[in-house]
């Protein structure tokens, strides 16, 4: 993964409630054994007409979304499934954080993985930038937090291990091998054995 | 044993399995007992894995299955799988092959124990009281019913768990839910999850791991409790768990991979001792009232939204969302469900498709046709169960009554394989996700018991399944 230390971006609107991994990446997709050339079934039922053309009203098919990287988003984004598809899916489009007021756990486990920042905010702010799409917002890792255009910088929650991991480029499978003689360890002692 | 504070079960379990305890700077490290895998959420870990040069540290840890891209219709050899596209057949070669090279227990096409991953962990005796389980699919939260701390995970974690047997975890808190009472009869543990969702919400259980307590739940058998478990997720839940009790040890005595002899008699003296200690105290409780559930299926395009059987549907009272979801529907508020006609109805899913599921679905459907121009779909959880159904001639009822009768695998679930809901039609599945497009692009879903799926296959609408049962 990537060292990510800062993000400044415009935003794009997506204000549905509960948008599911389903929605982000329909399961046909997922026929797939790499991580590549997802982004171009992005939100594809939604994206795309019945015939395979853009679907116009769509905010990701308007001109004023091109370069967007940050998605803000209504509350409980990325329920559903446990496909890493999904983060995968909005990294290739260019998607590089999302914002809502709740975060589905699998989804952002998953997102903080791959270097996609999921930024939780109040309701206020949220239903601001709801409201303002389209809007230059900075997100500072090392600060945690969001600052939007009139330059009120919102704290946001991370844990601060994983933070720790995206400001370093961290790759988690490393640090747990470095843990192999207590792993081993605990191995060798624990009452039972599965 | 530390004379420690009290401890939930979820607690008990947890701190078992802690190789090393989280601090504010960084999460615990949480050992693994068993690390189930399918085709779709893996090629990427084991490519990781070959690119890194790793090894699979537990092979004897680790059991694969092929359940989603899998074709249902029978078949005789590999050579004449009907794999719905290329991808799905790569897919499932890689599974071999991966599975091959690392050294690993793959329950494939020449497997008698073939199935969906998490109907064939509690068949196999794998799925045990007080262990961790983890999968690259979110339904893992299913092995909680044995008591297990089991939860989703992804494609990098999977990588992490075949490398290291272990996880970087924080600690989730814990909601105790309550079912007081005795169900009504019609009233299933398909139709108690869905009125707990509906209660709480689709988000109502994140960052939490739910304990399901109280008189309903204990009078349930673990297929029953293993459908409330599976659900879990859908209420937005890191994991959920019932204490293990007589039946869960009556279920796993003489299994597959169950223990044996003194080791079987040192297992259930530790299982005895999981249920959480009278005096712990969880994060949050809820409480539902048993007696008072109906039949209940959904009408939206999630699993909250949702209904007792004969309820009206509720109106969106200017909620966007809830007005796009009834539109995708094409269903109006204020009136019921069965005032739409229905196109296809599946009974299958690693949510409703194990014997009692099928027997349920059966004995309404015993001596009656379903509805004409209804498509139905019966696809058991796995082989077993399908040899099971099979020789108490379930069947054969199925097929008497106009359904067709499958090989096992996720099918209709996710629509991965081929077998989806054209768009546009109505389907009543009993699988556990009712998403826009999740079983076939345009696919409109309502979801159901096992029982309501058949009554309202006959009825060719929704229909509650509660006078069918009259005089049984
Ligand atoms: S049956 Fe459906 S929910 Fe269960 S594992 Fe398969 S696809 Fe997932």
């Amino acid at each position: 993964m990537d060292a990510v230390a800062q993000l400044r971006s415009r935003t794009i609107v997506l204000p549905m409630v509960d948008i599911d991994t389903d929605q982000i990446i329909p399961a046909r997709f997922l026929t797939t054994t790499s991580k590549d050339g997802l982004g171009r079934h992005l939100f594809a039922y939604w994206r795309f007409n019945a015939d395979g053309s853009d679907n116009p009203d769509f905010v990701l098919n308007t001109p004023g979304s091109t370069g967007c990287q940050v998605l803000v988003a209504g509350n409980n984004f990325g329920c559903g499934s446990s496909r890493e598809h999904a983060p995968w899916a909005l990294l290739d489009y260019g998607i590089r954080a999302i914002i809502s007021t709740a975060i589905a756990d699998i989804f952002r486990s998953n997102s903080l993985k791959n270097g996609l920042l999921p930024i939780v905010v109040d309701e206020e702010t949220h239903a601001w930038l709801i409201e303002n799409p389209g809007a230059e917002v900075v997100i500072d890792v090392a600060a945690s937090t969001l600052t939007l255009p009139d330059g009120r910088a919102v704290n946001y929650p991370i844990d601060s291990f994983a933070r720790h991991c995206l400001l370093e480029g961290i790759d988690q499978l490393a640090y747990l091998q470095q843990h192999d003689e207590q792993i081993r360890n605990f191995e060798e002692t624990r009452s039972w054995t599965p | 044993m530390s004379h420690s504070s009290p401890k939930t079960l979820f607690e008990k379990v947890w701190t078992d399995h802690l190789v090393k305890d989280e601090t504010a700077a960084t999460p615990a490290i949480l050992y693994i007992d068993l690390h189930l895998i399918h085709e779709v959420t893996t090629p990427q870990a084991f490519a990781l894995l070959r690119e890194k040069g790793i090894a699979v540290r537990r092979p004897d840890l680790t059991l694969g299955t092929m359940d989603h891209s899998t074709p249902t219709t029978a078949f005789r050899s590999f050579k004449d799988l009907a794999v719905v596209s290329e991808g799905a057949a790569n897919q499932i070669r890689q599974m071999q092959k991966n599975c091959d090279d690392f050294g690993l227990e793959l329950h494939g096409f020449d497997s008698e124990f073939r199935g969906i991953v998490h109907i064939i962990g509690p068949e196999l005796g794998a799925t045990q009281p007080g262990k961790t389980i983890v999968c690259g699919d979110s339904h893992t939260s299913t092995h909680g019913a044995f008591g297990a701390l089991a939860f989703g995970i992804g494609t990098t974690e999977v990588g992490h768990v075949l490398a290291t047997q272990c996880l970087l975890q924080r600690k989730p808190r814990t909601l105790a839910i309550n079912v007081s009472g005795q169900l009504q009869l019609g009233v299933t543990a398909k139709d108690v999850i869905l009125a707990i969702i509906g209660q709480i919400g689709v988000d109502g259980g994140t960052a939490h791991v739910i304990e399901f307590r109280g008189d309903a739940i204990q009078a349930m058998d673990m297929e029953a409790r293993m459908t409330v478990c599976n659900m879990s997720i859908e209420a937005g839940a890191r994991a959920g768990m019932i204490a293990p009790d007589d039946q869960t040890i009556e279920y796993l005595s003489g299994r597959p991979r169950s223990p044996r002899g003194a080791d079987w008699d040192a297992a259930v003296d530790r299982w005895r001792a999981l249920p959480g200690d009278a005096e712990a105290v969880f994060d949050r409780s809820v409480d539902v009232d048993g007696t008072a559930l109906q039949p209940m299926v959904t009408f939206g395009t999630n699993p909250g939204m949702v209904i007792p059987v004969n309820d009206p549907v509720p109106d969106a009272n200017g909620n966007p969302g809830f007005r796009k979801a009834l539109d995708y529907m094409q269903i109006s508020p204020g009136k019921p469900l069965s005032d739409v006609a229905l196109d296809v109805v599946f009974i299958g899913s690693c949510t409703n498709s194990r014997l009692s599921d099928l027997q349920q679905a059966a004995e309404i459907l015993r001596g009656r046709k379903i509805a004409e121009g209804v498509r139905m779909l019966v696809v058991p959880g796995s082989q077993q169960v399908k040899r099971a159904a099979e020789k108490i001639g379930l069947d054969k009822v199925f097929k008497q009554a106009g359904a067709e009768w499958r090989e096992s695998g996720c099918s209709m679930c996710i629509g991965m394989n081929g077998d989806t809901v054209p768009s546009g039609k109505l389907s009543v599945s009993t699988s556990n996700r009712n998403f826009e497009g999740r079983q076939g692009i345009g696919a409109r879903t309502i979801l159901a018991s096992p029982m309501t799926a058949a009554a309202s296959a006959i009825a060719g609408h929704v229909c509650d399944p509660r006078p069918y049962l009259e005089g049984q």
